[in-house]
């Protein structure tokens, strides 16, 4: 991203003498150093995107061998064990290291601009959660290079089999704490983001004229906070059963296999939320800009928003209709699955009141958009037939959940996720994507994912199980498992040509200088695309919902306001910025050493990762978060003013 | 921020912030409601695990200190007190008395944790429960090892922000770094309260 580039206005006054407490303050705005100890909200964004990326084409690769295992009966290209270490690596991997932080890449970098503010509230806890981040996807996959292999118990990681008597290898061991240290990175980067949005808002930003992508934001950041701490107690738990002997899922000692699934559950349900309302709120922009009309009910989207993450907390069990939770217990699920249809039902009619009578712009990014409202629809259908609870013991285990879940979290997610980093790439890079290329990639992504995944619904309808290597010749699931694969690969080129093109783009894509897409929300007022370190030059003030849309149109006020905001800031001492700082990342390698220590029953590496990690902390603490001054010069561009600020 | 009139802070306001509330304070806030979900989660381990006894899984009359667990109970809320007084005094700029409350807290502190060590050997050595040989002994010990790991953290940080404060860096201008440490140090006694509750005084009903 282009902090590096855009830096050169802080000519080469030098900084004062660092104070006492402080033993290290770097400065450095391009290279290496740079990136390691950023706090800046767009390049750390930027990271948790770049990782995602990577990992979202490792997932892809494992879901196509998975899939050429797959293309004709008694097939050889996988081992069955071979087979067990892939469905879990690409669950595992594309949940929490490819959804996820790419969802995340765009709460950093977008969020921060649509409320009108310089940064987040903890820059630095910020850079803390994606070292954080980085650290739990390298323990979850160092078993690649190891002889007791990747993971390999399944996503769900179900408590007995994970237990020592039935993987006694540390596998598992590395999908416990690797899951752990995620969920420590994605609760501080959720209460950062709390504190964010409902403190930092920009004047008149109040909350019903928050766009709905931040709003989507909050609510995620609230169901991570809330929905983590469960699976990290379930994992404690299963670590403690592993290390010490102890007997949560111990049977002959009177552990119940049955709490590791509501334990997981109780997080796992309200996580596939955190997957698809960040892809919701990308949607609910995109939609708007491309239709050229505000979002169509735009209180009951967020309140739809809301009610959805509430009532993802009350719907977990329908994931154990088969376990026998008893009438009662069963009905009270099936109702409240069947309700939550209801406030994504009416997200789904609000997009179509936006672009019914809309002047409908039809880029690359609406394409994603359209794509995502329809797939979405179908993977919502079949949900809803999963809430019958006697239906859904049909259903349970088999292809037709396959299904069912890659219509939510492709057609949902990906492509929303697909659009918004078409809808995005001009703010964050300041090229544009080919509209014929990125076209070619949505059809090719689109006609893929349909011939891989439809056929699915029949192959589990006629019976075929998940999560098994191989199946006979005359079981009738020939066709359609070919018919699959040949769409997995087809999806996989899609997926190619799109990434491809964005890497062209990156380096040599037509340039844009300001707002691209005509665009309504605060992230498009940045001074410049792509937006200066600082952001704004001044603070925006917001007086619509659209609250660019508005700016647009009352240009002389806004630019009156502007002046007077650039005087108040000048008088405050000029634009205040964070320091950069390394001690993040030396927490986030304790964290690293520690959780590998652990990993291997290796006291004294524990012991070394928690002293980095302390030592991390304590540094962190000590030297303060404290920042420095720009100055507008008589350009309008930002000098620093060399004066240490706290 | 500042009242022109009296010079004081205003320690309920901070007009920087969209809210008014100090960021540190919210954030605090909102990591405790996420700890509250780390404990509900381990609580009802406990709770549905004790439901369920194996046979051969020891009453936990036969071996709770009641006396004992009350006294560390009642020092805990003491500590509490002192913990409002420290904030109180550093809202008003007074690092003295500050660091007095700040000590006498972490005595509590140190108490209550001597108590559990106590507890804990006395359980292990003379009642014969420990984290392997039973449920009950699986439960109890992580739970309430969970909630000591918290006290540790809680009297660890007091202790920095205690010798932190001979730097001259603590003044009424940080006081929202010793409140948002007083509100954590506040849940971590309440959620005492409802293990005292839950685990031990449930037992005798």
């Amino acid at each position: 991203m282009d902090a590096t580039v855009k830096s050169s206005f802080l000519t080469g006054q030098p900084k004062p003498a660092a104070k006492p407490l402080v033993f290290w303050r770097p400065t450095a705005k391009t290279g290496l150093i740079s990136w390691l100890t950023t706090v800046d909200h767009k390049k750390i964004g930027f990271l948790y995107g770049l990782f995602a990326v990577v990992f979202f084409l490792v997932g892809g690769f494992e879901a196509l061998l998975i899939r050429l295992q797959l293309a004709v009966p008694n097939n050889t290209v996988l081992t069955a064990q071979q087979y067990n270490t892939m469905f879990t690596m690409h669950g595992t991997t594309m949940i929490f290291l490819a959804v996820m932080p790419l969802s995340s890449a765009f709460f950093n970098i977008i969020m921060p601009l649509q409320i009108g503010a310089r940064d987040v509230a903890f820059p630095r806890l910020n850079a803390f959660s994606l070292w954080t981040f980085v650290a739990g996807a390298i323990v979850i996959n160092i078993g690649w290079f190891l002889k007791d292999g990747a993971p390999n118990a399944g996503w769900f990681g179900y408590a007995p089999l994970t237990s020592k008597t039935f993987t006694p290898q540390h596998s598992v061991d590395f999908w416990v704490m690797g899951l752990q240290l995620l969920g420590v990175a994605s609760i501080a980067a959720a209460l950062n983001f709390i504190v964010t949005i409902i403190n930092l808002r920009a004047p008149g930003m109040t909350m019903m004229r928050l766009p709905v992508f931040t709003w989507m934001t909050l609510v995620t950041s609230f169901l991570i906070i809330l929905s983590f701490p469960a699976i990290t107690i379930a994992l404690v738990e299963l670590m403690m059963d592993r290390q010490f002997g102890t007997n949560f899922f111990e049977v002959s000692n009177g552990g119940m296999p049955i709490l590791w699934q509501h334990l997981f559950w109780v997080f796992g349900h309200p996580e596939v939320y955190i997957l698809i309302l960040p892809a919701m709120g990308i949607v609910s922009e995109i939609l708007p800009t491309f239709s050229r009309k505000p979002l169509f009910g735009y209180p009951i989207v967020v309140f739809s928003g809301a009610c959805i993450g509430f009532l993802g907390f009350a719907v977990w069990s329908h994931h154990m209709f088969t376990t026998g939770l008893g009438t009662v217990a069963t009905a009270a699920f099936s109702l409240a699955t069947m309700a939550i249809a209801v406030p994504t039902g009416v997200k789904i009619f609000n997009w179509i009141g936006t672009i019914w009578g809309g002047q409908l712009r039809m880029r690359t990014p609406m394409m994603f958009a359209l794509g995502f409202i329809w797939m979405f629809m179908i993977g919502g259908f079949s949900g809803v037939m999963h809430s019958a609870a006697p239906a859904d013991a049909q259903q349970q285990d088999s292809y037709f959940v396959i299904a069912h879940f890659h219509y939510v979290l492709i057609g949902g997610s990906i492509f929303a996720l697909l659009a918004g980093i078409h809808y995005w790439f001009p703010l964050i890079f300041g090229r544009k994507v080919s509209e014929f290329w990125g076209k070619l990639s949505f059809w090719v992504i689109f006609i893929g994912f349909n011939v891989t995944f439809f056929p699915m619904h029949f192959l589990g309808l006629n019976g075929m199980p998940r999560r098994t290597f191989t199946y006979d010749g005359n079981m009738g699931w020939n066709t359609a498992n070919f018919i699959a694969t040949v769409g997995a690969f087809i999806l996989g080129i899609g997926i190619a040509v799109y990434f491809a093109v964005v890497l062209y783009t990156y380096f040599k894509g037509e340039k844009v200088s300001q707002d691209p897409w005509d665009g309504r929300t605060l992230e498009w007022a940045v001074d410049s695309l792509p937006p200066p370190e600082y952001n704004f030059s001044a603070i925006p003030t917001v007086h619509a919902r659209d609250g660019f849309w508005y700016e647009k149109r009352h240009s002389a006020e806004i630019a009156r306001e502007k002046a007077e905001h650039v005087k108040a800031d000048e008088a405050h001492g000029g634009i205040h910025m964070p320091h950069q700082s390394i001690y993040p990342l030396v927490a986030s390698i304790g964290a690293l050493i520690g959780g590998l220590g652990t990993c291997f029953h290796d006291l004294p590496w524990s012991l070394v990762g928690l002293v980095v990690f302390l030592a991390g902390v304590y540094l962190w603490s000590l030297e303060g978060a404290d920042g420095y001054h720009l100055h507008l010069g008589p350009d309008g561009k930002p000098v620093d003013d060399g004066r240490a600020h706290h | 921020m500042s009242n022109a009139a009296t010079g004081t802070l205003d320690h309920h306001h901070d007009a920087t912030t969209a809210t008014g509330i100090p960021n540190k304070k919210l954030l605090m806030w909102a990591f405790l409601a996420s700890d509250c979900m780390f404990f509900g989660a381990l609580i009802s381990t406990h709770l549905i695990y004790r439901l369920h006894p194996p046979p051969g899984n020891p009453s936990p009359v036969e071996i709770f200190n009641v006396p004992l667990t009350s006294f560390s109970t009642f020092i805990l809320l003491m500590s509490s007190l002192m913990m409002a007084l420290a904030v109180n005094a550093i809202q008003k700029g007074n690092v003295k008395s500050m660091r007095f409350s700040l000590l006498t807290t972490i005595f509590f502190g140190l108490i209550f944790l001597g108590c559990q060590v106590y507890e804990f050997n006395h359980f292990v050595h003379e009642k014969h429960l420990t984290i392997t040989n039973s449920i009950l002994g699986t439960t109890f010990y992580t739970l309430t090892g969970t909630h000591g790991l918290h006290v540790l953290i809680g009297v660890i940080w007091l202790t920095s922000m205690y010798f932190y404060s001979f730097t001259g860096r603590v003044t009424e201008k940080q006081a929202v770094d010793v409140e948002s440490m007083g509100l954590y140090w506040h849940f971590v006694d309440i959620v005492w309260i409802v293990i005292f509750t839950a685990v031990y005084l449930l037992e005798y009903l």
